[in-house]
């Protein structure tokens, strides 16, 4: 089965900050990783390969940086990649994002099965996986915690707030992932080495055939409009003494406030 | 609908929408949170909210709660492949909705299922989406939608508008506003719309097969008013054991951090924070949690807030009513005691 995962690179969101004096993002000395959620998806995408045989394509967009993440990605076993950049798409919302990673997905072929990370760490948006399935026209499972492929199906558990719900869904089809899929393997010794030689094909706005008028911050319906640091809480009482001291404070203080 | 393409129709686009999620015939409480907030941004629009209810034919009953909770009107949706939400059945039936009635906003609440209809929504009627917004408000001059969200792991906040295109679609994180009751004149009259979608067989190709229930979910977290969750502080997962005692003397729910999910001592039903759930309870206890930021943002809307951590400089303590240095196998214990001995 011929198997295509979406990537985004990102940066290491626990280290982005804000400078509170130009409310702009300090990205300096930030690393770039792979999206974690992604990371699972092309874990998954390779071990049904395992199971099923076929092929694994990993695409991303973004700037030509992000061709480190993709050579990641050929280190854990990923068959072919392709970088998805053009200055047309630059300021792409996750509605623009979808319609591109999808028009490139179009253009790279027929894939039975699509797998995204449940959301990227640095936007939080869940929102792109189910526009590619929009703009694909095929159906859409997220949050799967489990995938199993069995012919033209695929069974599916997911995982949603309180309970997990098992569905099946005819390929073609996108699924997005949750962490608790799998566990991504290392890169291997051979893979780092094909990882290295390997030369990234890029695909530009004209070679996916992307209609430009709805690529990029032009074909984004949302706008920025202002980013800020979140505001920072004073800190409440310290209690203080023995264990048994600060627990009996505790439980007089919430009684007070009627908790209890 | 993007208004560049036809500027007199943003005219056409008029009130305020709030999906009415539903599972099992019980209306979700973000929807009533959305309610309310909804009417606070109806008043500087000086239009209606109507809540968007869809199910199948038993659904209708549950008209009468949204308009106790301040929906003006109701948008019945009812077909029998809408019983149990499925993404292509909703998505059709609501963006017919949608195409039909033409609201100028359309809140969803920022649930598994939410967040699963909306981004495949927005394409499909080509508008803006903001995902897991906690903050919103209108634009006086503009008139627009400001929508105020975390991002980056929480550690920034920004504010997006969907200046262009109608609906302006948010989904917005549950137990950040909250319901109320309100004595609304106008549902007195019951204005119920009822609509039948036109589905196609393309659209009911996903079949629900069965849902696993998680044992170890004894309180659902997010309606719990008490919650007590557990860190890498409690050291084992083991203890997380001692962390339900205490909960359950409480009569409250177990949380857990992303750290101990990750590690596997806990489902990932119980977390809290950025990429788990948000939660508001009336007293929140953070056992052994250091306070990173993904985990404040989903929880620092609750009214009490206990820390007992080790490290005196844990971050957690910043957001703390009541902050305790010390061990959690021995304060956690100690603290599930004296409750139960009140208690009785």
């Amino acid at each position: 089965m011929d198997i295509a995962v979406c990537i985004k690179q990102v940066p290491d969101t626990t280290e982005v900050r804000i400078n509170p004096e130009t409310n702009t993002l300090i990205r300096e000395g930030v690393p770039s990783i792979v999206n974690p959620f992604d990371e699972n998806a092309v874990e998954e995408a390779l071990r049904l390969r395992e199971k099923h045989g076929g092929k694994v394509t990993v695409i991303t967009m973004g700037p030509p940086q992000a061709t480190e993440a993709l050579k990641q990605t050929i280190a854990m076993g990923a068959d072919e990649v392709y970088l998805i950049s053009d200055r047309a798409f630059a300021g792409s919302d996750t509605w623009a994002t979808s319609y591109t990673l999808a028009a490139a997905l179009k253009k790279l072929g027929k894939f039975d099965l699509i797998l995204c990370g449940k959301q990227a760490i640095d936007g939080d948006t869940a929102q792109v996986g189910p526009g590619i399935a929009e703009w694909l026209n095929i159906p859409q499972v997220t949050f799967a915690v489990k995938v199993e492929v069995e012919g033209s199906k695929a069974k599916v558990e997911r995982l949603l707030e309180e309970v997990n719900e098992i569905v099946e869904i005819p390929l073609p089809a996108m699924i997005t992932v949750v962490k608790q899929i799998n566990e991504p393997r290392p890169p291997s010794l051979k893979g780092m080495m094909r990882a290295k030689k390997a030369e990234i094909k890029t695909l530009s706005a004209a070679d996916i055939e992307a209609d430009q008028t709805i690529t990029g911050l032009k074909g984004s319906p949302t706008r920025v409009m202002k980013i800020f640091a979140p505001p920072q809480k004073g800190g409440g009482e310290m209690l203080s003494g023995s264990a048994d001291e600060m627990v009996n404070a505790l439980v007089t203080k919430l009684r007070e406030r009627k908790i209890f | 609908m993007d208004l560049r393409k036809d500027p007199n129709e943003a005219a056409n686009w008029k009130g305020i929408w709030v999906f009415a999620e539903q599972h099992g015939g019980n209306v979700q409480n973000v929807a009533y949170e959305l309610i309310a907030e909804g009417r606070k941004l109806a008043e500087t629009l000086g239009c209606e909210v109507c809540a968007v209810l869809a199910g199948d034919d038993h659904i209708e009953s549950k008209c009468q709660s949204l308009f106790d909770h301040g929906a003006d009107k109701v948008y019945l949706v009812t077909d029998p492949e809408l019983q149990h939400y499925r993404t292509a059945p909703y998505t059709r039936a609501l963006t017919q909705l949608v195409d039909k009635y033409k609201p100028e906003i359309f809140l969803i609440g920022a649930t598994t299922t939410g967040r699963d209809l909306a981004a495949r929504m927005a394409v499909r009627v080509n508008c803006g989406l903001t995902a897991d917004c906690t903050g919103l408000s209108i634009d006086p001059v503009k008139k627009i939608l400001q929508q105020t969200r975390p991002a980056f792991g929480g550690n920034i906040m920004a504010t997006i508008l969907s200046p262009n295109h109608r609906p302006q679609m948010a989904t917005v994180r549950p137990k950040v506003f909250k319901k109320e009751k309100i004595k609304n004149p106008k549902s007195e009259q019951g204005n119920v719309i009822k609509f039948k979608p036109t589905l196609k067989p393309e659209d009911l190709l996903v079949k629900i097969l069965s849902i696993v229930k998680d044992e170890s979910v004894k309180v659902n977290l997010q309606d719990a008013e008490i919650i007590v969750s557990g860190g890498r502080g409690i050291q084992d997962p083991k203890n997380f054991k001692m962390v339900e005692e205490l909960a359950q003397a409480l009569g409250g729910a177990v949380g857990a951090s992303r750290a101990t999910v990750d590690a596997g001592w806990i489902s990932a039903h119980h977390q809290v924070g950025q990429t788990g759930k948000t939660v508001a309870p009336k007293l929140y206890i953070a056992c052994g949690i250091a306070g990173k930021i993904q985990h404040l943002v989903g929880m620092q809307g609750s009214d009490t807030i206990v820390a007992i951590n080790k490290d005196p400089d844990a971050p957690i303590f910043k957001l703390a009513t009541y902050g305790i240095v010390g061990d959690c196998l021995e304060v956690v214990p100690a603290l599930t005691r004296k409750i139960r001995e009140i208690r009785g």
